[in-house]
């Protein structure tokens, strides 16, 4: 497969770019809308010299990239939702020793068995509460199929810059759909891996890879040595597209899915006269916040949509500082919005505002 | 000539030695304590021990060196 | 000269097990073969949750703590990357056969090319003395006061005669180390499995009954005795499964 354009669905798109980013074990286990990235990697693998195991349940699945982490390779999981929840444990783990490594959520409606199609309800367990314990995960939220790819690429170059798990946080809407991609270029940033338990050959004390501290102050050094790491990624990692912002009133923003939608009842909003804009967060972990910053001068008011019953509009809230009104419209359960009813929205605010 | 050598920073006094020893050489010393708080094993007759092992193979702290 | 001492692969510091507690003579079973074969660099160990939780100080080769009962899905994804290195898993009755059922059971039937030891004292020895899934009918814990019975608790697992039905699995042996020549032919067993592993037979188990003087409430000698008299009738001794010698 060539650099050409290409016309691929979502998952497939991310499958072939995290086989290109170096990606040498894969485990999953099959769950809808995701079940793609495993189909497309059973029959890739084998193919490049690489892994594919389809394994018993998504905590072998997680627990099978951590031990493969462990070793060094890159290794990558990918799920949906419910698959998310049980993946906890593992990604807790894996953050607890600083293992590099990529987790997919594909996500559909919750909670519960919820439902198989598209939603944007795991922006909590995605950016809050990931697993149990003091930790965070770099979360990247593609909004389309070549960002699918482009985020596989950089999904991995970062989970080995930062040593830690790093986690794509995408949508039924997206795995699905099929769209041009072009694969982009890969340049060699994995890192020698020192810390890795490869076997020591008898050159060096042994390698350990472990989460437990018995001692309280030796678990709280650990946990603030991490989180100095955070501080780190919190100034350098942040990444939000902004469109027609500059001197916009009313600022749209949502993430994924919910972007595209809102892109398009932000230029309808333009053809009306209204001076709308967007910000689409790239990175919801760490929140871009800069990039709300940056307008809460001039904005008059934010509009959060998601395919939720409402959870980034809490960072928005924060990145804001609740000095402007921030509205919010969302559908959930897997029903996608439409720009129409986004526009409405948007007038409606419109009206308030006068 | 054997010798066998309790080390008593290791040894937890658990005895599996005492019995394990089939010459009965074994005693644990009541009247020392380790750095642990243990009453270490001791051989009691360095001249009649065979050096077969079985103390250290029973064992569970590597405690024991037996050479012969 | 013949030295007995502790194997080179065995770190030099004092275990934190208790006194009289037989994991310390598996660990030392473990090293020796791992000394013997020459092994220790290219060795990667796997300690999940249970008594076993800090032995990746102790085994001087690469170490792995792993999640509670994970420990064969780790192990598997250390193998399916690095599968020229010997790989073996250190889990407790709990974690193997409670939490972990599920991916013992599939490591097992993948016939995964790992050695996994097995420590069987039919009792959770880290968290103070609670029910295993091997407790004994009728064995009073911490959460079966009255005795296991059977109406509530249900039955013991028997691990080595689940596993040696499945396929994957290359070899099954019981084992025990309540005494020198019990401890002699436990580590001829671990022995044959780290050799398995080496000629990619696939999945080998080697469960070993263990003691637990401290939450057992009997003496160290008393603990063997226990070994003897209860869990060796109900847990027999032997080979179940060794697809070298159904080949012969």
């Amino acid at each position: 497969m060539s650099n050409e354009r290409m016309l691929m669905k979502g998952n497939e798109a991310l499958a072939e770019a995290a086989v290109r980013a170096g990606c040498k074990c894969y485990f999953g286990y099959p769950i809808t809308p995701q079940t793609e990235i495993a189909a497309y990697m059973s029959k890739r693998m084998p193919r490049c010299g690489g892994v594919f195991l389809q394994a018993e349940s998504e905590i072998a699945a997680i627990n099978m990239v951590y031990g493969a982490a462990a070793t060094g390779v890159r290794a990558m999981t990918s799920s949906s939702s419910p698959g998310i929840s049980l993946k906890s444990e593992g990604i807790s783990y894996a953050a607890g020793c600083d293992l590099p490594c990529v987790i997919v959520n594909v996500q559909r409606g919750g909670p519960g068995l919820g439902g198989i199609q598209p939603a944007q309800s795991d922006y909590y367990l995605a950016t809050k509460a990931g697993g149990h314990g003091d930790f965070s995960v770099i979360v990247y939220a593609p909004s389309s199929v070549q960002e699918m790819a482009d985020f596989a690429v950089k999904a991995f170059d970062m989970a080995d810059k930062y040593r830690m798990p790093v986690m794509i946080l995408s949508d039924g809407l997206l795995g699905q759909m099929m769209e041009p991609v072009v694969f982009p270029e890969i340049k060699n940033n994995e890192p020698e891996k020192d810390w890795a338990c490869t076997g020591h050959n008898n050159q060096r004390r042994h390698n350990v890879v472990n989460s437990l501290y018995l001692k309280p102050e030796e678990l709280e050094q650990s946990n603030i040595e991490r989180f100095k790491k955070y501080d780190t990624i919190k100034q350098e990692l942040p990444e939000a597209e902004t469109y027609l912002t500059e001197d916009a009133e009313i600022i749209v923003t949502g993430y994924g899915a919910a972007a595209r939608i809102a892109r398009s009842a932000v230029n309808a909003a333009r053809a009306e006269g209204i001076k709308a804009g967007l910000i689409r967060p790239i990175t919801l972990w760490p929140f871009p916040e800069k990039a709300y910053a940056d307008t809460v001068d001039t904005a008059k008011a934010y509009l959060c949509t998601e395919l939720s019953m409402g959870q980034m509009i809490d960072d928005v809230r924060l990145a804001t500082s609740c000095r402007r009104p921030v509205r919010f419209f969302g559908r959930t359960g897997g029903v996608i919005p439409t720009p129409a009813e986004i526009l409405a929205q948007i007038k409606l605010i419109k009206e308030e505002l006068k | 000539m054997a010798k066998m050598t309790v080390l008593n920073d290791k040894c937890k006094g658990c005895g599996l030695c005492v019995t394990a020893c089939p010459k009965k050489l074994i005693v644990l010393r009541k009247d020392i304590r380790t750095p642990k708080g243990y009453c270490p094993a001791e051989c009691s007759d360095v001249s009649s021990c065979t050096g077969c092992a079985l103390c250290y193979t029973m064992c569970p702290d590597c405690a024991i060196i037996v050479e012969r | 000269m013949a030295v007995y001492r502790k194997p080179h692969s065995l770190e030099d510091i004092s275990m934190h097990f208790c006194p009289g507690c037989t994991h310390g003579i598996v660990h030392r079973l473990v090293c020796e073969i791992i000394d013997e074969m020459g092994i220790e660099g290219d060795t990667i160990g796997i300690c999940p949750v249970g008594c076993s939780v800090v032995s990746y100080d102790y085994f001087a080769c690469d170490m792995i703590e792993a999640p509670h009962g994970r420990a064969p899905a780790v192990a598997t994804g250390v193998k399916r990357s690095r599968p020229d290195r010997f790989v073996f898993t250190y889990q407790g009755d709990g974690d193997l056969a409670a939490i972990g059922t599920c991916e013992t059971v599939h490591a097992a039937t993948r016939g995964e090319n790992i050695t996994v030891i097995f420590i069987n004292n039919t009792i959770y020895g880290m968290t103070g003395g609670q029910m295993a899934p091997t407790t004994l009918p009728g064995q009073v814990t911490q959460t079966t006061p009255f005795g296991r019975d059977p109406k509530i608790a249900g039955y013991p697992v028997m691990v080595c005669e689940m596993l040696s039905q499945l396929t994957g699995t290359a070899y099954a042996e019981r084992v025990s180390v309540d005494s020198p020549a019990h401890i002699n032919a436990a580590k001829k067993a671990i022995r044959k499995g780290f050799e398995m592993q080496k000629n990619n037979q696939g999945f080998s188990i080697i469960e070993v009954l263990s003691t637990c003087p401290t939450n057992w409430g009997l003496t160290p000698e008393e603990s063997m005795e226990r070994v003897r008299k209860e869990m060796i009738p109900y847990y027999p001794l032997g080979v179940y499964k060794d697809i070298t010698a159904e080949n012969k």
